[in-house]
């Protein structure tokens, strides 16, 4: 089933932010990715940020840097994302596997260039937390509209990566096909 | 235009191009441990799919919690085996018979040159040393590998690196990978399979191959790739003999798999590694890499020798002659986990265990558990692990603890003294 995008913002401002950061792997001994729910970015190391905060809780959508979701190919760190109702993450660039089990979630991991993610981050701190993120799949195209003011930007997606959000994940995909 | 090695497998085993730049593969091997397979074999129950493609191309072992440690991973390891039962799938590595899945499959003969595997683990990229083009995944691509043999790639792009000159006497793989990692950058090869070349790899081991092309997800890259050459014939002869009239004919038919002269790179880098000296890690990222002797005299509270990186024979060998005779440091705790049963037996028969135990070292059963902070040595708060494994992460091995990467020699030295040491300086 295809998921919805978009929502309150949470932005992660720093590079190579790791999957062992995401979801540590103590807690991949879980069984269902329900009991990741409490755990999500628990170790990310970053001044200011508090895994248990009501920025993160109200969040659905990430924003953040290059290189996002490097190291572990755990896919608890997009289901961790998933069951805390974040669906949407907008990096400068990501590291394979995660923006692959993103997509292959029905997720959406957007790619948009430094300046654009240097813009989203500027709008999000002045508008103190009021940001908003519209996610326009079929444009291509992204809105976000805070206190301080609005701004649209487009993005590119594969059209295989695209399939895939619109037939909810790899799984429904790939039965139907091969 | 000639081909790439990994430009040749992906032809060889096409099933589908579903869009421009999207291939989808068919896999000679799906390889699954207990933490990524039960989630998917879960939810190919919940779908009433819990079907395998093909019960011989699929390779399981129960190695990152073992033997298990509490309910959970007790459970997790019932899962697997479960479904490996059910499903009839011979190659299944349980207690007493597993050991590291990047160390005990390739031991096992199951990756050839020229394979496509898949596997719900980052360091997949390993076997890349046999000339295979090998990719971690999330649980959700391992699932339709289980159930479809597939598995979607975008077109791969190759850096080639070629390692010329020769490596001086107590330098290693591990600190030829390290140093290529601190030059290309923790996402330098994102989207790109690495291919190492050159006479320091044609020098190496397969063992040592393995620990190179085990970091190559560490710069971000898909997958590390060797050269099948007559190194690779010798490791895998007692599993192809039947297949080959000589060793001859099986290097002649792997080196199909060999990139063309002229094949097309998007980067090709050249480093004369005759003056490398031994590199260690500091920081978070294993791109932050320094030489030993620049973070020498840095305390440290754990050793760790083992796992998918540096826990094969040569490692332990490696180690143990630097130990030989020695204890370590009142204030360290050494472990060491050869990464397999059969790495374990052979230490034993050649005495490196006697020596490791000598030296005051913990022994452990083949597993990962250390080096992701599961089990076998877990750190504490403001605790500092000098480690040959391939993660630094805030909290890698346990909450709050710091870890240095480096060869099994630094290590070894390292825990003599019980601070960073260039093992050249003892």
């Amino acid at each position: 089933m295809k998921k919805s995008f978009g929502g309150p913002v949470i932005s992660l401002d720093r590079a190579d932010i790791n999957t062992d950061e995401i979801i540590p792997a103590k807690y991949l001994t879980e069984a269902t990715k329900e009991a990741l729910t409490p755990y999500c970015l628990e170790d990310l190391k970053l001044e200011g940020f508090d895994p248990k905060g009501e920025k993160l809780d109200n969040a659905t959508v990430i924003i953040t840097r290059e290189n996002f979701g490097c190291g572990s190919s755990r896919e608890h760190a997009p289901w961790v994302l998933e069951v805390n109702d974040i669906h949407t993450v907008i990096a400068e660039s990501y590291a394979r596997i995660f923006r692959q089990n993103m997509f292959n979630c029905g997720m959406l991991a957007i790619e948009l260039p430094k300046s654009d993610i240097d813009q989203l981050m500027l709008l999000e701190k002045d508008s103190a937390g009021t940001m908003q993120i519209d996610v326009k799949l079929d444009e291509q195209s992204i809105k976000a509209t805070g206190s301080a003011g609005e701004a649209t930007f487009s993005f590119e997606i594969s059209p295989f990566d695209k399939a895939l959000v619109e037939a909810g994940g790899w799984v429904e995909y790939a039965d139907a096909r091969y | 235009m000639g081909q790439t090695t990994a430009e040749k497998i992906f032809a060889a085993h096409l099933r589908d191009e579903p869009f421009a730049g999207t291939k989808v593969l068919d896999l000679d091997r799906v390889l699954c441990h207990e933490i990524t397979t039960p989630i998917a074999i879960a939810d190919l129950q919940w779908r009433e799919k819990d079907r395998v493609f093909d019960n011989t191309k699929i390779k399981a072992v129960i190695d990152h919690v073992t033997p298990s440690k509490d309910s959970k991973t007790a459970l997790q390891a019932k899962m697997l085996r479960d479904w490996a039962r059910r499903h009839e799938i011979k190659d299944f590595f349980d207690v007493g018979r597993n050991g590291v899945c990047h160390a005990l499959f390739p031991e096992k003969g199951f990756i050839r040159p020229g394979f496509t595997a898949i596997m719900g683990d980052s360091h997949t990229c390993t076997h890349g040393a046999f000339g295979a083009f090998a990719a971690g995944v999330g649980t959700t691509d391992l699932e339709v590998g289980i159930l479809k043999g597939v598995c979607a790639f975008r077109e791969p792009k190759t850096i080639r690196v070629n390692l010329t000159g020769a490596l001086s006497k107590g330098v290693f793989a591990k600190d030829v990978i390290l140093y290529v990692i601190g030059q290309l950058g923790v996402n330098g090869a994102t989207d790109c399979v690495i291919e190492f070349h050159g006479p320091v790899v044609e020098a190496m081991s397969m063992d040592a191959r393995m620990t190179l092309c085990n970091m190559a997800i560490e710069a971000g890259g898909t997958c590390g790739i060797c050269q099948p050459d007559m190194t690779t014939v010798e490791y895998l002869w007692s599993f192809i003999q039947e297949e080959f009239a000589s060793k001859e004919a099986a290097l002649e038919a792997y080196q199909q798999w060999c990139a063309d002269a002229d094949a097309d790179y998007v980067k090709v880098l050249d480093f004369d590694v005759s003056t490398l000296i031994p590199q260690v890690t500091y920081d978070y990222k294993p791109d932050c890499v320094k030489s030993a002797a620049e973070l020498s005299g840095t305390p440290v509270d754990q050793v760790y020798i083992g796992t998918c990186t540096n826990g094969r024979i040569d490692d332990l060998r490696e180690a143990a002659a630097i130990l030989k005779g020695n204890t370590i440091a009142d204030t360290v705790r050494g472990i060491v986990s050869p990464a397999t049963p059969d790495i374990f037996k052979q230490a034993l028969d050649e005495g490196l265990i006697q020596i490791f135990m000598n030296a005051g070292y913990c022994v452990t059963n083949p597993t990962c558990g250390a080096c992701l902070g599961m089990s076998n040595g877990v750190l504490s708060e403001g605790e500092v692990c000098a480690s040959t494994s391939n993660r630094n992460f805030n909290g890698r091995m346990g909450k709050g603890g710091m870890v240095h990467l480096m060869s099994p020699a630094t290590a070894a030295a390292t825990s003599i003294t019980g601070v960073i040491t260039d093992a050249r300086t003892l």
